[in-house]
């Protein structure tokens, strides 16, 4: 087990019962440090979500402990959740806003944002005239400008096309690279984690239990062509058996 | 990494948009404009055979001709029930209108803040509100009597619990129709009451607010003309000289002042369409308002 004071954000033993009864999680511990993007695969409904919402302290877990600076969060939702009455710029300024940093100082780290989402010349656009994966990269340009130390993802490119979300991994996995976040990434995509993180761990239905975790050897920057890899497959592979194994229980 | 083939089709797919919106506008002004057209014909054609043919000579005044309604209605401009006197108590009647109306959304809009707040309170005062709703102007009108007596002021009142209950319905619909997502985003970067209401239910609320208003603005003027029938001091409204007129069987000025009241209904929402379009036509995806 690492040693949680290097750790950027650890999770001890969590669990989550709803009120309901539900239980959604049981005995999840893992750490991300800098310089890891960890990814949890899992089914439908298995708590993967909820573990982000507990990080980040939306949800209070019954059992267990997670230890992390919640203003170094940066949360990237499952929808793009823009406001629509705000240009892209208007969006991206938005976190800036609400941290009250001067207006000249937050055009400005909004530029940088929107240039490295790669949006410059959208600047001006309502999200209503955007595709999804450029809703999407507004999103994470919002969340960039406060340039936090750890990335939270919740499934964010579940909803866009497939060439779209293979652009969006390439671009995901540039930030982190160029911004050296740690970064927390949930997905149902065995493809997207692979290609995009330093560790997969694959999580059972409910209650979510971890039941797998698979170091991704491959070195960055990595090319979208390693996904038609033989020791890709290999990888995609053994994650999708743990995954059907977790499933089928 | 730039995408330029997602890009691409991007500005593709808005130029393709562009040039169907040209044809589709004017489809869709043909669209607006003819059949109301047909349609009015067969309206006034309707209103002539009821006239000329349906009622004998002796029985006419009950639907003068439209001809008729227009050279002795709209274009006789003065002495008893000319146009002046009209055009008058039109301008009282949108005064009473605009100031209810005025009066309405001011109320409406702190009730339903106060109420997006908390559960408690929106709790505590909608059974209220619905009844207030519920009650007859009919049957209160001793009692608006009773407070604020016969005058301007009681018609304003009739305006006023006539047109509040869209507005408050229809805001607090609205500020609570933001979504769950954004207000996860405010909760996550500390954002306090206030931020999180200006920056992002109230901005949210508008396409429902606009919606309320379209509707309240239509009851407002129903309210001036309704109060004017209880409420007789002061200026004279257009109820008044509805109520003189058909008590004189003066026909073709009766249905002057009704198409006259009926026109200001129309105006006011159109103005508030208007408004609407202005402030979130450029952003809200809900065609269905922007016309």
């Amino acid at each position: 087990m690492p040693d949680t004071s290097t750790s950027t954000l650890s999770f001890r033993e969590i669990g989550m019962t709803f009120p309901d009864g539900t239980e959604t999680l049981s005995g999840i511990t893992f750490d991300i440090s800098k310089g890891e993007f960890i990814t949890v695969v899992g089914p439908s409904g298995c708590g993967k979500s909820t573990l982000l919402k507990i990080a980040s302290g939306l949800l209070h877990p019954t059992d267990g402990s997670v230890t992390v600076d919640k203003d170094s969060l940066g949360y990237v939702f499952q929808d793009p959740t823009l406001l629509p009455w705000r240009t892209v710029i208007g969006n991206v300024e938005l976190l800036c806003e609400l941290h009250n940093i001067p207006k000249e100082e937050r055009r400005e780290k909004a530029l940088q944002a929107i240039d490295l989402v790669g949006l410059s010349g959208f600047e001006h656009h309502y999200p209503k005239t955007l595709s999804g994966g450029m809703k999407m990269r507004t999103s994470l340009a919002r969340t960039l400008t406060l340039r936090p130390p750890v990335f939270l993802f919740d499934e964010p490119f579940g909803a866009v096309d497939e060439i779209t979300r293979e652009h969006l991994n390439e671009r995901t996995q540039q930030l982190f690279q160029s911004e050296g976040f740690a970064g927390l990434f949930i997905t149902h995509s065995i493809a997207e984690a692979v290609f995009m993180s330093t560790k997969v761990l694959v999580m059972s239905a409910r209650p979510g239990k971890i039941i797998g975790a698979f170091d991704i050897p491959f070195p960055y920057p990595r090319l979208p062509e390693i996904r038609f890899s033989p020791e890709f497959a290999k990888i995609s592979g053994e994650i999708s058996k743990t995954l059907r194994g977790g499933a089928d229980e | 990494m730039s995408e330029p083939s997602v890009t691409e089709t991007q500005q593709d797919r808005e130029k393709h948009s562009r040039i169907k919106d040209g044809s589709n506008r004017y489809r869709s002004t043909m669209l607006n404009i003819i059949p109301p057209i047909i349609f009015g014909s067969f309206v006034v054609g309707g209103w002539y055979f009821i006239s000329y043919i349906a009622l004998n000579e002796n029985r006419r005044f009950l639907l003068r001709p439209p001809h008729k309604v227009l050279v002795d209605g709209f274009f006789d401009w003065s002495g008893n029930g000319g146009m002046e006197e009209i055009l008058q108590s039109l301008w009282s009647s949108t005064k009473v209108a605009g100031i209810g109306l005025f009066f309405a959304i001011l109320i409406g809009f702190v009730l339903a803040t106060l109420m997006s707040q908390a559960l408690t309170i929106e709790k505590a005062m909608f059974p209220f509100l619905v009844t207030l709703q519920a009650i007859p102007v009919l049957a209160i009108v001793p009692l608006i009597k009773f407070w604020w007596g016969s005058g301007q002021t009681s018609r304003v009142v009739v305006c006023i619990i006539i047109s509040l209950f869209p507005i408050i319905v229809n805001t607090l619909f609205g500020l609570q129709s933001a979504d769950r997502g954004i207000h996860d985003l405010f909760t996550l970067h500390h954002a306090n009451r206030l931020t999180r209401l200006k920056k992002l239910m109230f901005p949210a609320a508008l396409p429902a607010i606009f919606a309320g208003l379209r509707i309240s603005a239509g009851l407002s003027v129903i309210g001036a003309i309704v109060g004017d029938f209880f409420f007789a001091k002061g200026e004279v409204g257009l109820g008044q000289l509805i109520k003189r007129f058909s008590a004189d069987l003066q026909g073709e000025e009766l249905l002057t002042a009704v198409i006259l009241s009926a026109a200001l209904g129309v105006v006011v929402f159109l103005i508030f369409t208007w408004i609407q379009n202005r402030v979130i036509g450029k952003w809200s995806d809900r065609s269905e308002l922007i016309s």
